[in-house]
């Protein structure tokens, strides 16, 4: 009995140990980021362009263009994943070929993101002729995060009691307005956490933009899909390792880092809310 | 007397199992005929069946007719949202959907295409009073339904499966997970239903089934032991099997 309680305690001190070390390396990263960076932060920074080959001034060219560049990855992404996931959860058969595409679809995710800037380079930029542009980034990627939003819009699909859509069908829906006024709003917060944290990630990426159309400075902002674009990601990249007077442009550097934790964080932030106003009308009464 | 919904010759296979072997059975309308018999012997099975809920498992072989006034529904081409509109179900768990109250009983006449507030209000209504559940949700019809309590919860889901005026009404164990005072009230309320709609209820209850139904089908394995008026089936079964199951020695 003693000896079964020492054991006890020693397991559960050594995962508290565990959860406190990973707390303990995230909070050093958010503090060395926010006590750095958080210097260099004003308006000017926020809404200037670079200036004196980026070691004076903003990056408001490179939050402009990560913003863009990521609503052409949300209006990509967003519609083609959910519609592949109510696909493969509501209509596709439990067969060979569909378990295929699904398992391949899983191995997607893990694809390194520098694979998906070459095969944008190949496809978007060149196949398709569309240039350097915030239209090939945003569509690599978009590509990139598709099989983060499928995996979880259909994870969350699945989770929608089967109740659910035998109960419309006895009320004399279509198997499509079952799944459209029934297992889509109830699937609703978890499709939107899955796609915003998709979202997120993709905001931060530097490997599959590099070749597709992000830019080193831009005088402009992008007029149009069709326009190289700066972006805060890459902007960090130059900043901290290409940069001509890397000890200087420091602080900038992780000013920069600390406006894209942000972005993320504001983005977790609506999730959230969605995911907690959502829950809260359905509490149910125990 | 010409029954409203008629099984003949029913066989259903999960595969390569035989789970109905061959149901005969007459429903006369404005009626409560209730399924009993052993676990797994098909009574939930044939209950889906007559408003083609097997035709979401791909697994699942119908063959024999199932017809609604004389009309198979089953017969090729046949639309089956109009088939589940004429025959509703409720089904063993409360299922109320993740709405509010209201728009759980406005559903099925909203994508009916019934778009007119004030009748969806009027509606509503009527059918909250009809299913005694009115007085306690008037003033939260904008709260989620599933804050009611269980027995609230099936109360609505039959209110729901009313509002759109099926003819025929399937109840799935309706009671299984509710207390006895909720229990009671359903009762109350299905003995009140069978007044415009034809009933045929799945339950493990002997007592619910003799409290409630006209008529009894007994079933075991697939098949239709008895099927016989509620009292002559428990008083006086034909049976030696029936006999059996209802004193309790096998089920």
């Amino acid at each position: 009995m003693r000896q079964n309680s020492l054991q006890q305690r020693l397991g559960l001190n050594t995962l508290r140990f565990f959860v406190l070390l990973v707390l303990l390396f995230l909070g050093i990263i958010l503090w060395e980021v926010f006590s750095k960076g958080s210097g260099v932060i004003n308006s000017g920074f926020l809404f200037d362009y670079p200036r004196k080959g980026m070691t004076l001034g903003g990056i408001f060219p490179t939050i402009m263009g990560t913003i863009f560049v990521t609503l052409v990855t949300t209006i990509f992404a967003i519609p083609m994943g959910i519609a592949t996931a109510i696909y493969l959860s509501e209509y596709a058969n439990d067969n060979g070929i569909n378990r295929l595409i699904r398992a391949s679809i899983r191995n997607l995710a893990g694809v390194p993101s520098i694979i998906y800037g070459l095969f944008g380079v190949a496809v978007f930029v060149q196949g398709m002729g569309l240039g350097s542009s915030v239209l090939s980034s945003g569509l690599t990627l978009g590509l990139l995060t598709l099989p983060y939003i499928i995996t979880t819009t259909e994870e969350a699909l699945k989770n929608v009691p089967h109740s659910y859509r035998e109960g419309a069908l006895a009320l004399g829906a279509t198997k499509w307005e079952a799944i459209w006024t029934n297992v889509l709003p109830s699937a609703v917060s978890g499709i939107v956490t899955g796609s915003i944290l998709g979202l997120s990630r993709a905001a931060g990426e530097t490997a599959p933009i590099l070749f597709t159309g992000v830019a080193f400075y831009l005088r402009y902002l992008p007029g149009s899909v069709y326009d190289s674009f700066m972006a805060m990601p890459y902007h960090l990249y130059i900043l901290s390792t290409q940069h001509h007077a890397i000890e200087e442009v420091r602080p900038l550097a992780y000013g920069t880092a600390l406006v894209l934790l942000s972005l993320v964080f504001v983005l977790n932030i609506i999730a959230f809310i969605i995911r907690y106003r959502y829950r809260n009308f359905n509490k149910a009464r125990i | 007397m010409k029954p409203k919904l008629a099984v003949r010759n029913l066989h259903l296979h999960y595969g390569t199992k035989e789970v109905l072997k061959g149901i005969d059975l007459d429903v006369p309308e404005n009626n409560i005929v209730a399924l009993i018999g052993p676990s797994g012997c098909g009574k939930s099975t044939l209950l889906r069946a007559m408003n083609r809920m097997h035709d979401l498992n791909p697994e699942a072989k119908v063959k024999g007719k199932i017809l609604l006034d004389d009309d198979d529904i089953y017969a090729p081409g046949k639309d089956v949202v109009a088939v589940r509109r004429k025959i509703g179900m409720v089904f063993q768990k409360p299922n109320p959907f993740p709405k509010s109250i209201f728009d759980n009983i406005a559903y099925g006449l909203k994508i009916a295409g019934e778009n007119n507030k004030q009748k969806l209000h009027a509606i509503v209504e009527r059918t909250l009073r009809s299913s005694y559940l009115w007085e306690e949700v008037k003033d939260d019809l904008d709260k989620s339904a599933l804050s009611l309590s269980g027995g609230q919860q099936q109360r609505l889901c039959i209110a729901r499966a009313v509002a759109v005026e099926p003819e025929v009404l399937l109840m799935d164990e309706p009671c299984s997970a509710l207390d006895p005072i909720s229990t009671a009230r359903i009762e109350e309320l299905m003995l009140e239903l069978k007044k415009q709609y034809t009933i045929v209820i799945v339950t493990h209850n002997m007592q619910q089934a003799q409290r409630v139904a006209d008529l009894t089908a007994f079933m075991y394995f697939g098949e239709v032991i008895e099927f016989a008026p509620t009292r002559q089936l428990f008083d006086a079964p034909q049976m030696e099997l029936t006999a059996n199951y209802l004193s309790g020695n096998f089920g």
